[in-house]
């Protein structure tokens, strides 16, 4: 499989360009921007949150179809789970993207693996956990991924 | 054919014998920074095994050497930018540094409320920003020239805005996304016309093209080395002498000094005056070999070379299909080429290129006014010099075509 072959899996095309879950939480209790400041990609991540656990999740933004495919999988991903779960979640999707086996409990996320394999864009596909991680933690103003991504750190 | 001798150049720069992902580099990315040839790296260990010490304390035999060959380079910088002698030469850290010293230091002596500064749209961020804060710092506005239809500057717009309250025009030599020369000559005289001053970023022109500063009638000029072929951590500021006289320090310490008080201090003559604390010496003793290494080959010859493969690419990108470029075409177009493949990210097709070994920078390229003028997010940008290789072109037309075709044959 080539090196393209790995990294744009068809789930990661596909849902770059039919994303299920794009659209905004309305009415939210977290609403959290994202950004990559050296490509420009920009993310708004919204989400419902009740009795800790996140019960909708929906992203606006435009980027590359990593980035855009990594949200659409994430929000999908984040729906029903605990905020611990979540977190836990967030933490295995770091570790795959850091070259470990990936967990089980990523499903569909697993497409995201090959990025591992290019570190230049790894941020890429971590943008729209940083963002997550940023909204349940009540961050303020924009997340910049560049200053607090720690994936590869 | 170039006659530029590409394939002997080539054997100078010990990293294009690098593989990137199992194939050969292909290194499309001059215009974020160049490669160094061998001599530059060899002259930098040269200084540090031989000569080092610090520069301007003369009082042993090495700092004397050190400060001869520190010298020495400002001289060569200085001739090979046309500038009428190397006092008005200060070395910086890059040409975003330079651009700094000038917002700064010239900016806040010379500027006031109703004041205003020309920029174009097309300016790299280290040619905005740092006017930016000028204008905070003394009420001062910035104005910008607007692109014309064939993405050439429209110099009516320009001429437009040009009055009595202009006092200066900042603009790029070269712009770093259009690949295009801006008719800084034509800028300067009219800016002269209503007493303004023109400072050039000439961070992408000096490595490609031959540079007169004195012919462009610009007031000040700055480099980085590392565009051309030299080291990071060194530039170069080129003032008109009576200008740089006549400005006050930018960063305050050692050298920069003549007589120091508790309370104040006098400073040293131009260019010290500008270079506070020990300077990057083996970095300047690094960027004058690569401008002699520059000159050796011709500058003429390298814009030429570029001028053939910017066309080059443009011409086969038309070609190709679904492949849409950016910027001028022409005589006043060198290798710089933005584009964008239909209905795909330009990060998507930077990696499809990176997996072939060919690096291109995708994104904004430090120019996002230019990119909503252009009305896009962000650009793939391939960029050549003086190694770059016809073979290397066809690479990347081909890479491009099967990015294009990987892309498109999901449903």
């Amino acid at each position: 499989m080539s090196l393209m072959e790995q990294i744009y899996k068809e789930v990661i095309v596909e849902r770059s360009r039919r994303p299920k879950r794009r659209g905004t939480v309305d009415p939210n209790t977290h609403a959290q921007e994202g950004l990559n400041p050296s490509c420009g990609d920009e993310l708004t991540l919204t989400l419902r949150v009740e009795e800790d656990r996140v019960a909708a999740a929906a992203f606006e933004g435009q980027g590359c179809a990593i980035s855009q495919a990594s949200a659409d999988l994430m929000a999908e991903a984040l729906e029903g789970r605990t905020l611990d779960e979540a977190r836990e979640l967030a933490a295995s999707f770091r570790a795959m993207l850091r070259g470990e086996p990936p967990a089980e409990e990523l499903g569909d996320l697993q497409a995201l693996q090959g990025v591992s394999k290019l570190h230049a864009r790894v941020k890429c596909a971590t943008l729209p956990w940083t963002t997550f991680e940023g909204a349940i933690q009540g961050h303020q103003g924009p997340i910049d991924v560049d200053r607090i991504d720690d994936t590869l750190s | 054919m170039s006659e530029v001798d590409v394939v002997r150049l080539r054997g100078d720069f010990p990293i294009l014998t690098r593989e990137v992902h199992d194939h050969p580099l292909v290194y499309l990315d001059h215009a974020a920074s160049s490669q160094r040839p061998r001599a530059v790296l060899d002259a930098m260990r040269e200084h540090y095994e031989m000569r080092h010490a610090n520069v301007h304390r003369g009082a042993h035999q090495l700092s004397a050497e050190s400060t001869d060959a520190y010298e020495a380079a400002r001289e060569t910088v200085a001739r090979f930018l046309g500038a009428p002698n190397a006092r008005s030469l200060v070395f910086v850290r890059n040409a975003t540094e330079g651009l700094n010293l000038l917002a700064r230091a010239w900016g806040d002596a010379n500027l006031g409320p109703g004041d205003e500064i020309v920029v174009t749209v097309a300016e790299h961020h280290a040619n905005l920003v740092p006017w930016q804060l000028t204008a905070q710092r003394t009420g001062a506005t910035i104005r910008a020239v607007p692109l014309g239809e064939d993405h050439r500057l429209d110099l009516d717009a320009y001429r437009g805005m040009l009055s009595p309250r202009t006092k200066v025009v900042a603009v790029a030599h070269m712009s770093n996304v259009l690949g295009v020369v801006h008719p800084v000559a034509e800028i300067a005289e009219a800016a002269r016309a209503v007493g303004a001053v023109t400072f050039v970023d000439g961070a992408q022109a000096a490595p490609h093209l031959p540079v007169d500063v004195t012919a462009l009638g610009a007031d000040a000029y700055a480099v980085s080395g590392h565009k051309m072929l030299g080291p990071t951590g060194i530039g170069a500021l080129w003032v008109r002498e009576e200008l740089l006289e006549a400005m006050p320090p930018f960063l305050a310490g050692g050298e920069m000094i003549r007589t120091v008080e508790i309370e104040r201090s006098t400073y040293a003559d131009i260019p010290m005056r500008f270079e506070a604390g020990t300077p990057a010496v083996a970095e300047a003793v690094g960027l004058a070999e690569a401008v002699r290494y520059l000159e050796a080959v011709g500058m003429d010859a390298i814009w030429r070379h570029d001028l053939r493969l910017g066309r080059a690419m443009l011409e086969r990108f038309d070609e190709l299909g679904g492949v849409r470029t950016f910027g001028p075409r022409g005589s006043d177009r060198g290798g710089i080429v933005p584009f964008i493949v239909d209905d795909v990210h330009p990060h998507d097709v930077a990696t499809a290129l990176d997996a072939e070994g060919i690096a291109v920078r995708a994104g904004h390229h430090c120019a996002q006014p230019l990119m909503r003028a252009l009305n896009v997010q962000s650009t793939v940008r391939a960029s050549t010099h003086l190694t770059t290789t016809d073979d290397e072109i066809d690479a990347l037309i081909t890479a491009v075509r099967g990015a294009r075709d990987f892309f498109a044959a999901f449903a």
